[in-house]
């Protein structure tokens, strides 16, 4: 595998039932290339959660997955209301989702926390009023 | 335990992949919020929820879960059935609530998962 391997999506932002059909066909790619399991699972689940967050909060956007040698990277774009404090988002238990989401078992305030602890790195450009990019980094 | 001790102690329905009810899993949780269950990672195998959207399907598929059972009389839609059984997750159906149905499961040795982050 010495190019890298790009994978693009566009994320509907208006069909909760279908939000995490990329973050599924991600991991059926990565399964092919013979990564480990642990692995697989870290780079899905941290997915799983951005695409879950692009639609809930942000109408969708587009996910961008790029696998290397050495990492696999994940971009993720909206272009939502923006994240107005990045640093009380990080906080377990934090979330401004709203009752009807939370019925349907996210805005716990765990999304962008599990999205930090499966990855090697993230980070988060957001602009009010403009979108969101979370850029993150498993290590192979 | 096999998946098919679970059935019969929570007396459920099974809803598909019947195939796989001979499997050994040694953990468990039970949550209605998925990000709850995302967060940790320790193998578990089996998803007790009351939660009833696709987006559990989809959680069991990330966390390489094996079998769903939707306490308190709780129904998938067929679409959901369909998407398990194309991932070979054994989905079944108990009336029994939560605190009862993991109690039973616990008490019969299926022990919870041990809280620890990756």
């Amino acid at each position: 595998m010495s190019d890298a391997l790009v994978f693009h999506f566009d994320v509907d932002g208006e069909n909760f039932t279908s939000a995490g059909q990329a973050s599924t066909q991600v991991k059926k790619n990565l399964r092919q290339l013979g990564l480990s399991p642990a692995t697989i699972r870290q780079v899905s689940i941290a997915m799983y959660e951005g695409e879950i967050n692009m639609v809930i909060h942000a109408n969708g956007g587009t996910a961008d997955v790029v696998v290397t040698e050495e990492y696999i990277e994940i971009v993720l774009k909206d272009h939502g209301p923006g994240i107005k404090n990045v640093e009380q988002a990080m906080q377990e238990g934090f979330s401004t989702a709203t009752d009807s989401i939370r019925s349907l078992g996210f805005g716990a305030g765990m999304g962008l926390p599990n999205m930090k602890r499966y990855t090697d790195s993230l980070e988060i450009d957001t602009v009010l009023g403009e979108g969101t990019t979370i850029t993150m980094r498993v290590n192979l | 335990m096999k998946i098919s001790m679970i059935r019969d102690l929570l007396d459920a329905d099974l809803l598909c992949c019947e195939e796989n009810l001979d499997s050994d899993v040694y953990s468990a949780c039970g949550s209605d919020m998925m990000s709850d269950v995302l967060a940790y990672v320790k193998d578990q195998a089996v998803l007790l929820t009351g939660l009833v959207n696709p987006q559990v399907i989809r959680t069991a598929e990330m966390m390489d879960m094996v079998c769903i059972v939707f306490v308190r009389s709780k129904r998938p839609t067929e679409a959901m059935i369909s998407m398990a059984a194309d991932d070979g997750i054994v989905m079944m159906a108990t009336d029994k609530r939560m605190y009862d149905a993991c109690g039973t499961l616990y008490i019969n040795g299926l022990i919870g998962t041990k809280a620890v982050h990756v």
